[in-house]
């Protein structure tokens, strides 16, 4: 029992993970209706430049190297340069391509994953890089002596961050002026325009702070398995998240993380060992798939009727 | 449409073709290497080093007996069909072709397995690629040098035989083998299985989901079940994740040993101080007090020729191992222009006699400036591996040390392996296998 | 003026129904596939036989298959690559447990596996739409690939978990250069799309394009969903395992599972977007044009770029000029090549006569 609890709390802990890469997925579709596939990529980027610009600036400024003050510059640069991809992206991608089909919106971000693929890495090298964000990866020692339970501390701190995050978008989405036009435009490109809401500014804003999400998770999961090109397939993890909660919902988002994380690790434990293991790269898919077939919209999509 | 850029494109080659025939003597080799996506890090280290050797031997010794080494890189993405693109493009360049290809992916090596024989240049695949194609006389033009997987996890087994103190104390002992899951994980099955029949002690198999970066339930498996020893046979972003898992779960990293594929400082630098303690095999060292390092830094470095734009990755596990791709093309080369003709650019065809007679003892490594830098090697007709030898690094935080001696293969467990499967290979495809009396 | 149809009548049922029923449209296929036939195997090397004709044929087959489901049944499909290695797979068994099986037999069962599993895979798209689907065929796609490397009888409890393409032989005669295989290839290409380009006019692709338009409209003037879209989602998974097959008989001869990755089947899905949602010719234009861009990056950016940036700065740059260039592209025409060939088309009409 206390084996399946560790794992159950595991794998709720790695489902917020896949959570914080599907919420720039959900960002992103609610506003411009645009599957970006280049979410992956733009991890990778932000994570990326982070580094890079943490190991040169002490050089540049003379700052303390690993100090808070390169910190924080490096974190603000990073988030000016996820900004300008934002502009970057609305300039030349969204604004040229509006009211193509979708599926063309969706190949257009894939070619947009190469491109900024191919920009992180030509700037700042292929070289894999280690980010240590100062909290340790070890066991919470109070849960090991006291239930003999593993949890890890990074972990916790990495679900608090998204969870601070989630609330903060909420809070942002609910009470603010930008916040407010943004979920009219979500209800409707047409009516948002016709009462004089910038729908230009406003996917530059939404890219942005889908951004800036990508920046978020890309220093979790730097700092988890290091920053390096594989940071992309990070997106293969959200998009079963990203069915099973709705394209268009932010708390479904990590409804659906949470779902897919303990399933998939109580899955690789328990059923694994039958088929021969390796099961977590399908597994996702097909429960989020069989969640779809009783709720084709996921869980808190909204439901799509359609009219002849 | 198709049609006129058929026309233009094929003008255009055509004329790449024509204007690369210039100077004099020339060896060509083609380099199918690998600078973006996924395993960029390790493509670029081991292409720059490759190229850093070749351009040393230009600058120093004028070439190989005059005969100057001429490459050009085609960019495979690490993709099979964009590989064999790059073989048929690379094949007929130079004055004699492409004198050797290396793909450094196994997808890759597969997909050429097939064409090199006709094509009759040597596909050589350093500690990757098919395994039994070590028996020559089924594979005369596969060279898979030094070492293999299988070799390779004989070695495991008698390192970790050595810490336990004898082969004997294996008995009961728990070895978990957390591996990649695909054709490149499964290698390990079949030798680790057969020598825990032997040995006595008990395998349990994790397969990891490519890539690799979620490993929470396998190591909350390994918690579980209080393993001895952990064999990791990872690739890319599952090497750092298993280390910092590991870390995670509290399992010491000194009781954790790696493949090759796992014990660059790409796979160990991201997972920071988790990293310490964790050995790795290698079939070249790292460190860059080795002559033949040296001589590279004063000869191309010096003056500005390098190939790697992050000057501190000389001297790393990747660019040693480029060096090592380095070292034994051009003593190939060397050695097949022994047999047909010094000054001469070879064919592909004659290059391949050099790789099945590669001969580089104790005192041809010391000549070479790279003593204890990577085993001795002795090809024949029957063993196209050569060696079988690899040493264990030790990872302190900052960089790898090396722990052990050379520490040889079980060879008559392996050999008997690769015979019986590249006999049914050879079935399988009708090939008579050559008889090594005869060749010389 | 080179280009008109007008004065061409049809006076029987037979005229009427042909694949091509304009004079010119004839003779541009028969001359196009006389040039590939007769003239390129003549003169054409090695390299571009076995390196790029070859590929591009497969891919433009694998192309076709996945347009039949996306573009003219709106199924929005991310597992393409694996139907081709279902389709490789079964061929191999094909040929290796059966005694003296003739190889396109064996291809045609390879393909009729793939489009066993593509109707399993595509159940759900009763229920399910748009990028939902999309994210749902990636469930295919991981399960394929992972079940050919755990279950080893598909490979012959080979110990790398990879197969060897047998020798390809037909009535005797053995295919095994490069002209002889691209050839094989061609013919296969060649009435397989003839067939494709037949059966998208038919009752079955004129209710697929009824469903791609809007589902429920389709149904309400008497076309069966069920029935419309898991032969879409068949025929679809053939076309595609018979790419598959011919990747690993006629290309590259031994395949692993891993080979047919996401990678490839975004590339595919690369291929009807550039070349054409909804087009035969378009298919056959996307593949070559995925094909043949990165080469030419990859030939061209170092030889004007090569001396003055270092190699890795070579190799992203390739990376970055490929994903503008297909932005660039879905920006300018986003309707893919087949439009330009059509544009094409309505110019011959009056050229080189405008008035």
């Amino acid at each position: 029992m206390q084996f399946f609890f560790e794992v159950l709390i595991g794998g709720l802990l790695s489902g917020v993970l896949y959570a914080l890469v599907a919420l720039g997925f959900v960002l992103i579709y609610k506003a411009s209706g645009v599957f970006n596939f280049a979410q992956g990529a733009m991890v990778f980027f932000a994570a990326l430049t982070f580094v890079g610009f943490l190991e040169v600036l002490p050089g540049w400024t003379g700052m303390e190297d690993g100090g808070r003050a390169v910190f924080w510059l490096a974190f603000l640069l990073t988030l000016a340069a996820m900004v300008l991809l934002a502009i970057a992206t609305e300039k030349f991608v969204l604004r040229p391509l509006v009211n193509q089909p979708p599926i063309t919106l969706f190949m257009a971000t894939i070619g947009l994953t190469f491109l900024v693929e191919g920009i992180a890495q030509g700037i700042w090298g292929a070289n894999v890089r280690g980010l240590n964000l100062g909290i340790a990866d070890v066991p919470i020692e109070y849960m090991m002596d006291n239930f003999n339970i593993l949890i890890s501390s990074f972990d916790v701190f990495a679900a608090a961050v998204a969870a601070v995050l989630v609330a903060a978008l909420a809070l942002f989405f609910q009470y603010t002026r930008i916040g407010r036009a943004l979920r009219a435009v979500a209800d409707d490109h047409q009516a948002a325009l016709s009462i004089g809401i910038p729908l230009r500014h406003i996917w530059v804003i939404v890219w942005a702070v889908a951004g800036f999400v990508a920046l978020v998770a890309g220093m979790i999961w730097g700092a988890r398995n290091g920053v390096q090109f594989a940071l992309t397939f990070t997106a293969l993890k959200a998009l079963p998240v990203l069915i099973l909660g709705g394209f268009t919902s932010v708390p479904g988002a990590i409804v659906g993380g949470l779902i897919i994380g303990a399933s998939e690790k109580l899955a690789e434990v328990y059923v694994g060992p039958f088929v021969g293991g390796g099961i977590e790269s399908w597994f996702p898919y097909i429960l989020a798939l069989g969640f779809l077939l009783v709720r084709p919209e996921g869980l808190f999509g909204e439901k799509h009727i359609d009219r002849v | 449409m198709k049609l006129k850029k058929t026309v233009i494109l094929g003008a255009a080659i055509a004329g790449l073709l024509g204007s690369s025939m210039a100077y004099a003597a020339e060896q060509f080799v083609g380099l199918p290497s690998y600078r973006v996506g996924p395993y960029a890090a390790g493509g670029s280290g081991i292409f720059g080093g490759w190229i850093d050797y070749m351009q040393m031997i230009n600058e120093r010794d004028g070439g190989i007996n005059g005969v100057k080494l001429a490459w050009e890189e085609c960019e495979t993405e690490y993709n099979n069909a964009r590989g064999v693109e790059c073989y048929e493009r690379l094949k007929e360049k130079g004055e004699t072709g492409n004198s050797v290809f290396q793909p450094l992916s196994t997808g890759i090596t597969y997909s050429v397995l097939d064409k090199v024989a006709k094509d009759q240049i040597p596909l050589v695949t350093m500690g990757y690629g098919r395994t039994d194609a070590a028996d020559g006389r089924v594979f005369p033009y596969v060279f898979p040098l030094i070492t293999t997987y299988w070799s390779q996890a004989t070695t495991m087994v008698k390192y970790i035989a050595g810490k336990e103190g004898g082969t004997d104390k294996l008995k009961g002992k728990k070895i978990a083998l957390l591996y990649h899951d695909s054709a490149y994980g499964k290698e390990s099955h079949a030798v680790l299985e057969k020598m825990a029949e032997r040995y006595g002690y008990e395998l349990t198999k994790l397969a990891v989901a490519h890539p690799g970066n979620e490993q929470q339930s396998q190591w909350l498996q390994i918690r579980q079940l209080r393993p001895d020893w952990v064999i990791l046979w990872g690739w890319g972003v599952m090497n750092p994740t298993a280390l910092k898992s590991a870390a995670k779960t509290g399992f010491s990293r000194e009781k954790m040993l790696g493949v090759w594929w796992s014990g660059a400082e790409e796979d160990t630098v991201p997972a920071g101080s988790a990293a310490k303690g964790f050995t790795a095999a290698g079939y070249n060292v790292a460190g860059s007090d080795y002559p033949v390092i040296k001589d590279i830094e004063t000869n191309v470095y010096a003056k500005g020729k390098g190939n790697m734009e992050d000057k501190s990755r000389i001297g790393s596990v990747y660019y040693n191992r480029g060096v090592v791709h380095g070292l034994i093309t051009v003593e190939a080369i060397r050695k097949a222009q022994e047999k047909y003709g010094k000054g001469k650019a070879l064919t592909g065809e004659q290059v391949r006699w050099g790789f099945e007679n590669l001969d580089m003892d104790d005192k041809r490594l010391a000549e070479l400036g790279a003593t204890g830098f990577l085993p001795p090697l002795k090809t024949s007709c029957l063993d196209h591996e050569g060696s079988g030898k690899v040493k264990y690094q030790q990872w302190d935080g900052n960089k790898w040390n090396v722990v052990t001696d050379w520490i040889e293969a079980d060879k008559e467990l392996v050999r008997g392996m690769i015979e019986e499967s590249a006999a049914a290979y050879a079935k399988e495809k009708g090939i008579t296998p050559r008889d090594c009396s005869k060749e010389m | 003026m080179l280009y008109r149809e007008a004065g061409q009548f049809k006076a029987s049922y037979e005229e009427d129904q042909q694949i091509f029923p304009i004079l010119q449209d004839r003779i541009g296929v028969m001359l196009l596939i006389g040039f590939f036939a007769i003239a390129v195997p003549l003169f054409a090397d090695q390299y571009w036989l076995k390196a790029i004709l070859i590929p591009v044929l497969i891919f433009s087959l694998a192309a076709i298959g996945l347009n039949i489901l996306t573009g003219y049944a709106g199924q929005l499909s991310l597992g393409s690559a694996a139907f081709m290695a279902v389709g490789a797979f079964g061929a191999y068994n094909f040929m290796l447990r059966i005694d003296g099986m003739p190889f396109l037999v064996a291809i045609l069962l390879g393909g009729l596996c793939a489009a066993l599993v593509g109707v399993m895979f595509g159940l759900p798209s009763l229920r399910i739409k748009g990028f939902y689907l999309a994210v749902a065929t990636l469930a295919a796609q991981f399960f394929i690939v992972w079940a050919l490397v755990k279950i080893e009888w598909f490979s012959n409890y080979s110990s790398s978990g990879v197969i060897t393409a047998q020798e390809i032989e037909i009535l005797g005669f053995a295919f095994d250069g490069p002209q002889s295989k691209y050839l094989l290839t061609l013919f296969v290409v060649v009435v397989m799309a003839l067939l494709a380009k037949n059966m998208v006019r038919s009752t079955t692709g004129r209710s697929w394009m009824a469903v791609r338009d809007m589902d429920v409209a389709a149904e309400v003037i008497g076309i069966r969903l069920m029935r419309t879209k898991l032969t879409a989602f068949a025929v679809s998974s053939f076309y595609c395992g018979v790419a598959g097959a011919l990747y690993a008989y006629t290309y590259i001869g031994t395949v692993e599972p891993e080979g047919f990755n996401l990678d490839l089947s975004f590339k595919i899905l690369f291929m009807i977007i550039i070349g054409g949602v909804g087009s035969i010719m378009g298919s056959f234009l996307g593949a070559a044009f995925i094909v043949l861009l990165p080469i030419a990056l990859d030939v061209f950016v170092p030889m004007f770029l090569g001396d003055l940036v270092s190699s890795s700065f070579v190799s992203n740059l390739q990376l970055i000029v490929f994903g503008g260039l297909i932005v660039f592209f879905l920006i300018v025409e986003p309707h893919g090549l087949a439009r330009l060939w059509q544009i094409g088309k309505e110019k011959l009409r009056l050229w080189p006569f405008p008035h």
